[in-house]
């Protein structure tokens, strides 16, 4: 397994280990293709089904492939969705940029203008991030109604936008910690003051801190549930409450839900595909704080 | 110069200020509201005749743990606590072990890592609808057995009434106090092993104390509960365990990956030359190493399955009390029945569990910070 990196720790004891070598080979790769199998099965199970129609949908052929491809389920999974499509990209339209644009000037501040009381105001920020929401949902609902904003996508924005203030604020300041002060200094002694250090040092150089917040954030707000659920009426629901809605009602066309369920996916799906690098970076940085 | 940079240090602070004000009131203010709320009596019938609710102190908490009425919340106690014991165990084997295959120089490695991390990007909702299918009694995985000649299996999924491991809810001051002494007898004896004898004696005592107390049946005197009520492991929850470690195992397969990255070639390769095999490399090097990874994937898997919701709502809606939770709990009770006060009482004692596993962590993650 190290023959790549040492080969003379290896060749004092390879002659008879040629043979366990590839045995050991062997089994890492068929564990990882059995593995890579099972975590696609729902993927086989999705596109098999949404591709059928459904007289094809039974409990014989439910594995099998498709007799004849049929786009059906797609064009009208789309014609009773794409409404709750269209608010679910409203709302990350606004949504995400707003959170990366307050992320990102926060975690500035938080980075290179401490003040006194910031090691206590981060962390009380922080918990927020991990909070069950069901802990604000009454006072928030309350909220909400009496400025109007209930019901509505607005309201679904704001929302979205102060509860991702915690972790895109997080990126933001771990991410400029690493610009070396010397940079601000510089800046300073050229004239530049809070603003002209970050339209000119920070901004240029934050491409990838923004990338990593706005996938993390798109991801996570096209896939939030309880918010939406809770707080918009049915003209405004983005693409989860809606598919919940069709799974949960009569409809057993099983075709239908999981051509709803693929289109529901394929956002966050493609942007995941493209940029995965980005989004692991989001991933581990609500874990692994440095 | 100096008169600017103060200047800057307090624009800097006034940029800051309206994201601290929109956090403190949506994160802080709301939270004392619900602890409020759960202090009364508030219901929507009230709220509709524009009635003041009335504070009754500590009623809904002590009604969600006695009244017989309140079973449901019980049961969503022990169905969160088996689920998530299951979920963590399933995340974090699949994890570490998918990180230490990937971690063999394998060829596609980028490949396989997609695969595996894909379910991350997707919804709850999606996951639930899919394996809602998935789990269809009749039609779903319970037919892959016929394709190799065999019976189409039986398990109902996440429609089983089974449940193993049934225990009745007035026993379990007994169950925990003996679960309590097991502890202090294995710590007790660790310290005489260790020749620690004065925490030997302690835990010693304290030992025979709780021994005593069980004995002469201290713990009954905390049941509060006037009838019976029996509860377990409901088979129903294998589903929702497996749905939701297919979606989150890659995180924690993540996590080793760049633990096991950052481990270095050359310590591995000095416990080689010490003529450790690659099994004892991995058993007394890397994962020693890979502790810390391990401690903070359990604390942020653990609060996620506190606070699991949509994924339950999907395959349960509310209905299925099998595989319900306190979060769907909260939910029902609060918007549908619309008794509020109860409502906020569930989410408080949410809260209180998810504080608990991340205060302390949080503290110490930002405390080594700190000293960096």
């Amino acid at each position: 397994m190290t023959a790549v990196t040492a080969p003379d720790a290896r060749s004092k004891r390879a002659k008879p280990g040629q043979s366990r070598r590839i045995i050991s080979r062997t089994v890492i790769y068929g564990l990882l293709i059995i593995a890579a199998i099972i975590f696609l099965i729902p993927v086989y199970m999705v596109l098999v089904t949404s591709f059928k129609s459904i007289d094809q949908v039974g409990v014989s052929t439910m594995w099998a492939f498709p007799t004849s491809f049929t786009l059906d389920s797609f064009t009208r999974a789309f014609e009773l969705l794409s409404p709750n499509l269209i608010n679910s990209l409203i709302l990350v339209a606004f949504a995400v940029p707003l959170s990366a644009i307050l992320g990102s000037l926060n975690g500035y501040v938080l980075s290179k203008w401490k003040f006194p009381g910031a090691n206590i105001i981060f962390p009380l920020m922080l918990f927020g991030m991990f909070i069950p929401y069901q802990a604000v949902l009454i006072p928030m609902v309350q909220f909400l109604r009496s400025v109007g904003m209930y019901g509505g996508l607005p309201g679904l924005i704001l929302v979205h936008v102060v509860y991702g203030l915690p972790i895109t604020t997080l990126i933001f300041r771990n991410y400029y910690a690493e610009i070396p002060r010397e940079l601000i200094e510089s800046g300073q002694i050229d004239g530049a003051g809070f603003f002209g250090i970050y339209r000119w040092i920070m901004l240029p150089i934050s491409a990838p801190g923004f990338v990593v917040v706005l996938i993390w954030q798109f991801t996570q707000i096209w896939n939030e549930f309880l918010f939406a659920v809770t707080i918009t009426s049915p003209g405004s629901q983005p693409i989860t409450v809606a598919l919940q809605n069709m799974s949960g009602s009569q409809i057993v066309e099983w075709n239908l839900q999981m051509a709803g369920a693929l289109l529901a996916a394929l956002p966050t799906l493609i942007v995941y595909i493209l940029l995965g690098r980005y989004f692991i970076r989001g991933l581990l940085a609500g874990s692994v704080k440095g | 110069m100096k008169g600017r940079v103060n200047r800057d240090r307090l624009i800097a602070f006034l940029m800051l200020l309206p994201s601290i004000v929109l956090v403190f009131i949506f994160v802080y203010v709301f939270i004392g509201q619900t602890t409020y709320t759960s202090l009364t009596d508030s219901n929507a019938v009230q709220q509709l005749s524009r009635a003041q609710a009335n504070f009754v102190g500590f009623q809904q908490y002590n009604s969600l743990f006695t009244n017989p009425l309140d079973y449901r919340f019980r049961m969503d106690l022990v169905n969160t606590v088996f689920f998530t014991v299951l979920f963590i165990a399933m995340c974090l084997g699949v994890g570490i072990g998918l990180a230490i295959l990937l971690d063999q120089k394998v060829k596609g490695e980028g490949t396989l890592r997609t695969i595996f991390l894909f379910p991350m990007a997707l919804s709850f909702v999606v996951t639930g609808v899919v394996w809602k299918w998935l789990f269809n009694p009749t039609y779903g995985i319970n037919q892959l057995p016929t394709y190799f000649g065999l019976p189409p299996a039986q398990f109902r999924w996440f429609i089983s009434e089974e449940k193993v491991l049934v225990f009745n809810w007035q026993n379990l001051p007994y169950i925990i106090a003996i679960i309590a002494l097991g502890f202090v007898i294995f710590f007790a004896m660790r310290a005489w092993v260790r020749r620690r004898s004065t925490v030997g004696a302690l835990l010693t005592a304290l030992a025979l104390l709780l021994m005593a107390w069980i004995t002469f049946g201290g713990p009954s005197n905390l049941n509060g509960l006037p009838i019976p009520e029996y509860y377990g492991f409901n088979l129903a929850l294998i589903a929702i365990v497996i749905a939701a470690g297919w979606q989150m195992s890659g995180y924690t397969m993540a996590m080793y990956l760049a633990g096991l990255r950052g481990i270095s070639e050359d310590l591995r390769e000095a416990a080689r030359v010490d003529g450790a095999s690659e099994v004892g490399v991995y058993r007394h090097v890397v994962l020693p190493l890979l502790a810390p990874i391990t401690l903070s994937a359990i604390i942020i898997l653990g609060h996620i399955s506190l606070k699991i919701f949509d994924l339950v709502y999907v395959m349960g809606g509310g209905d299925n009390l099998y595989i319900d939770m306190p979060s769907i709990n909260m939910w029902f009770t609060t918007f549908r029945a619309g008794d509020f006060a109860k409502g906020a009482a569930i989410a408080i004692i949410m809260l209180v569990m998810v504080a608990v596993v991340i205060v302390p962590y949080l503290i110490s993650n930002l405390r080594k910070e700190n000293e960096l």
